[in-house]
């Protein structure tokens, strides 16, 4: 047994139970925004501590934990998130009423479920993780207290969210089942045809769409998205997405055999043409920014899973460089929110009128995230559309390129929305937004990876195929 | 690799941007001289490429070559050949002049002139750049800084400024999906895995199927077909620069459209030959919807602007029967073409933009012997008129004659259609510059002030250069076919023997 395998997710086990304990031992009266800056530097040292792991590509426990570049590729996403989450974040839990220290630690122990799930080569690894991470999410929605949206949005996220999981057990069940095992490698020689596998795939497609929010398991994601704290909602939004992607990714890639057994690839594109097509029309319409952005990341998740099409390396490269950006674009733009929400009260994106005048680094930073996730050049965003879409016509299959980029082309209507009010707009008073440090840090950061990664995006597309050629 | 001009000259108004950004945003005529400062220096280094391009040497010329993303085969490079050159040189003369333009603009004049400054570096990287990948990135840079001048600064009279931005960037966006996946096709059909390149030279030396070509060349021609306003995708043109600020309206009608020529012919053309050939007497028909439609439609318009606009729909009818000549009179006539109506209709909007300044009309029936008043706005509006329906002696005579031999020979009727839709375009133009310059003196406008100093910027020159590109036309004429002879010699035999469809007609 090579514990050294397990060395990243020790040390976030042991951030997370040293915030608690340093949570105990600070004086109440105290404010926690040091809390704040200890994790951002404890993420950023698990950060680095992730780099030794490249190259390692060894698993361990029977197999049912494996290191390989692809899972450390997905927990720098992670961790990167964790760590840009965190320092939006820094002056937001002074709003919170109480328990302001355990936020940040709930955060590491979310983030800790996601590195399992990355490294999880077993179902029920796989399970454990995700429970980690959706259950630690129950509360850090609900986090809130005394504000009824947070609080409804945390008993209809315990509620799907425990219903979802449900789904992906029993599909779980099923598939142990018909094969007598639980790893994923050893899935995929024993899998063969039969009406219940059918069903087991389904339940998977089921369990994992609704953490990815994948349509039709997309529902919940307006909702919670609207009322759960803001700088929750961007982990929520990227996080927890993404750890999705990286089990979806590895379980049906490596585990679900396409010959001999039952045609998951059908299922899976048909869902992710209707989930380009309905996250991008739907989010149309939408008025409130935060719920814009829920549905722009419904049509997200379907650009990403259309790079499973691909069934090889390029395309797991396209899905990975894809997270990342959309990481760094996600929380660029739910920080910026969190901003205006703390000083002008309001999600509205009618609101945002006069952003432009009123803190153009604000107005500039979200104009760009959102261009980015719409996908325009030179932004990081095109590069990850490019990647994805370039890989699954390799394969002669043109239909999700052309829906994919016609729908990102439509999307601009709507992130343009949000550009429009902000620029041409006159304020509506004269209150200042202010932009703390670490928010500003957030903010430069999102801004200038955005425009970097999509100018020059060499080194993370190298780093992304490594990654990708790892699984196969 | 020697000095990088055209790098620098792509760098400069970037910086300009920058450097605009710290500026305070009350200093109006700092703002406005670092903006002019940085495309001056962009001007000079194009006028430096364009008289120093080496004709005996031919080719691409100012090269740099960069690697830029090497594991799918981006390579920043840059270089200038007959094609491009006039391209150039058009941006930074559209670009120098539209922020003299905009002199007056006194509106949050930083943000303006930032995303001005930003406009004319996309327009430009798309000319100059040798790889495909970044000519896309280039080309819908342009788009978002257009959309947001088009809100802020535009102006609500037929349709709302923000239906007209709007309907501006989504024509262009969706047009850019189809290329978009034209271009991946192409990037991944003209090699294997390994060998894989966005080098547009490169893609040339590739071996593809005809019935790839046809099929790719589709795609290119609906992406860049928008661009340049082809029927019947046109209708954002005259919406869009009606609602867009005086400098936006020179640039996209002067330069940006044209991207769509230029993409048509150094990708369409010398890339896809094959599908070029089939498609040809597509565009031939749509070509001459585009100029006799169009301009019957300016006929009938009242607002300046619509005439404008419309009236650039229809020459890019001009520039697309020239294209679908497929011969090297026709490609140069397109190209010629393309600058000559560039600076024409910059000049156009740039002295529409400065009388509606003054006088807050663009309705015909409200004007009128703006003339007396206004003398030199009146030389620049008429030149621009009269290099419109193709005066001899200015700018647009020979390549529209150019055009009409090459288009001749491979279709009699079209051609003709097209030639006699030139008494069309002079009638509205002469129509809308009779009705506003000329006619008794109106007292209303005595009030207003003739152009002076800065304002006299674009009009001498855009009129300058006007009138020396049809003095001495080889000027022009030798660099475009210095450019397009080469590339299309060694492709007239797969040309001639390729099939079109339906035969051709």
């Amino acid at each position: 047994m090579n514990f050294s395998l397990l060395s990243s997710e020790m040390l976030a086990a042991g951030l997370g139970t040293g915030l608690l304990i340093l949570g105990l031992i600070a004086p109440k009266t105290e404010n926690r925004r040091g809390f704040g800056y200890i994790t951002a530097f404890g993420l950023l040292a698990v950060l680095v501590a992730t780099f030794f792991q490249y190259g390692i590509n060894q698993s361990t426990f029977h197999e049912l934990w494996i290191v390989d570049d692809y899972s450390v590729f997905m927990k720098q996403v992670f961790i990167v998130a964790a760590i840009l989450v965190v320092l939006s974040a820094v002056d937001f839990v002074e709003t919170l009423p109480r328990f302001r220290g355990e936020f940040f630690a709930l955060i590491v122990y979310a983030l800790l479920g996601m590195m399992v799930m990355a490294s999880a080569n077993d179902l029920i690894t796989i399970y454990v993780g995700l429970e980690l991470m959706t259950i630690t999410f129950f509360v850090l929605v609900a986090y809130q207290l005394g504000d009824g949206r947070s609080s409804e949005a945390g008993i209809k996220y315990l509620i799907l969210g425990s219903v979802s999981s449900a789904v992906l057990l029993y599909g779980m069940s099923i598939l142990y089942g018909l094969t007598g095992t639980t790893t994923i490698p050893e899935m995929l020689t024993k899998l063969t045809w039969s009406p219940i596998l059918v069903v087991a795939i389904v339940m998977l497609i089921g369990g994992f769409g609704f953490k990815i929010s994948l349509v039709p398991f997309h529902m919940w994601s307006p909702d919670i998205y609207e009322g759960a704290p803001t700088p929750i909602t961007a982990f929520l939004a990227v996080a927890s997405k993404a750890a999705g992607f990286a089990v979806m990714v590895r379980v049906f890639l490596l585990g679900l055999p396409l010959e001999g057994a039952v045609d998951w690839m059908l299922l899976i594109s048909l869902l992710a043409g209707i989930t380009m097509v309905i996250g991008n029309v739907v989010a149309i319409p939408q008025t409130n920014i935060k719920r814009m952005l829920a549905y722009s990341s419904v049509a997200q998740a379907g650009y990403m899973i259309a790079g499973l099409m691909s069934m090889d390396a390029p395309g797991v490269k396209g899905i990975l460089f894809y997270s990342m950006i959309y990481v760094v674009a996600n929380v660029g733009a739910f920080t910026v929110a969190t901003l205006v929400r703390r000083a002008l009260d309001t999600d509205t994106i009618a609101d945002y009128a006069g952003l432009g005048q009123r803190q153009p680094l604000l107005a500039s930073t979200l104009t760009i995230c959102l261009l980015s996730l719409a996908g325009i050049p030179p932004l990081s965003g095109f590069v990850g559309k490019f990647y994805i879409f370039q890989a699954v016509m390799d394969k002669g299959i043109l239909w999700p390129a052309f829906v994919g980029f016609v729908m990102s082309m439509i999307s601009v209507y709507y992130y343009l929305n949000v550009a429009l009010y902000m620029w041409r707009d006159d304020p509506k008073d004269d209150r200042p937004v202010p932009v703390p440090g670490p928010a500003k840090l957030v903010i430069v950061l999102s801004l200038v990876v955005t425009v970097v990664l999509g100018v020059y995006p060499g080194p993370l597309g190298e780093l992304a195929t490594m990654a990708a050629k790892s699984l196969f | 690799m020697g000095f990088p001009l055209l790098t620098i000259a792509l760098l400069a108004p970037i910086i300009g941007a920058l450097i605009l950004m710290f500026v305070p945003e009350d200093e109006h005529r700092t703002i406005k001289g670092i903006s002019a400062f940085f495309t001056g220096i962009s001007l000079i280094l194009s006028l430096v490429a364009y008289f120093g391009y080496d004709f005996a040497l031919g080719g691409y010329q100012f090269v740099e070559d960069l690697v830029w993303i090497k594991e799918i085969g981006v390579t920043y490079a840059m270089g200038v050949d007959g094609i491009s050159l006039p391209m150039l040189l058009l941006t930074n003369l559209i670009g120098f002049s539209a922020v003299f333009a905009s002199w007056n603009v006194n509106k949050r004049p930083k943000t303006f002139f930032v995303l001005l400054l930003l406009l004319i570096a996309g327009v430009m990287g798309t000319f100059i750049s040798r790889d495909l990948f970044i000519f896309f990135l280039f080309y819908e840079v342009v788009v978002i800084p257009l959309y947001i001048m088009v809100v802020i600064w535009g102006s609500t009279k037929r349709v709302t400024k923000e239906y007209a931005g709007m309907k501006l960037t989504i024509y262009l966006l969706i047009g850019s999906a189809f290329l978009l996946v034209g271009v991946i096709a192409l990037y991944l059909n003209a090699f294997p895995v390994g060998e894989r390149t966005f080098l547009i030279e490169k893609l040339a030396q590739a071996q593809m199927s005809d019935s790839f070509q046809i099929f790719a060349f589709l795609l290119l021609l609906i992406g860049f077909g928008s661009l340049l306003s082809m029927f019947p995708f046109h209708s954002w043109s005259p919406d869009g620069y009606a609602g867009a600020p005086t400098a936006v309206s020179m640039i996209h009608a002067g330069v940006l459209k044209k991207i769509g020529g230029y993409g048509l012919i150094r990708i369409g053309l010398l890339v896809l030959p094959v599908g070029a050939k089939f498609w040809a007497p597509v565009i031939a028909v749509l070509a001459v919807c585009n100029v006799a439609y169009a301009a019957m439609i300016a006929l009938a318009q009242k607002d300046l602007k619509y005439v404008v606009g419309y009236s650039s729909v229809s020459h890019m009818g001009y520039v697309l029967i020239g294209f679908a000549a497929l011969n090297v009179i026709g490609i140069n006539g397109a190209i010629a073409n393309m600058f000559a109506h560039g600076v024409m209709s910059a000049l156009f909007f740039a002295m529409i933009g400065f009388v509606y300044e003054k006088t807050h009309t663009r309705w015909i029936p409200d004007m009128g012997g703006l003339a007396h008043q206004m003398p030199r706005a009146a030389i620049g509006l008429m030149m621009a008129g009269m290099a419109s329906l193709g005066l001899p002696g200015l700018v647009s005579f020979i390549p529209e004659f150019t055009i009409f031999i090459g288009a001749f020979k491979v279709y009699p009727v079209l051609a003709t259609i097209c030639i006699s839709a030139i008494i069309i375009t002079a009638l509205y133009t002469l129509r809308a510059l009779a009705n506003v310059l000329f006619g008794p003196r109106r007292p209303e406008f005595d009030q207003y002030q003739d152009a002076k100093g800065p304002e006299l910027v674009p009009l001498v020159v855009l009129g300058s250069v006007l009138v020396l590109a049809g003095f001495f036309p080889s000027l022009l004429m030798d660099m475009v076919n210095s450019g397009v002879e080469p590339m299309l010699k060694p492709l007239m035999d797969t040309l001639n023997s390729a099939p079109a469809i339906g035969g051709g007609f």
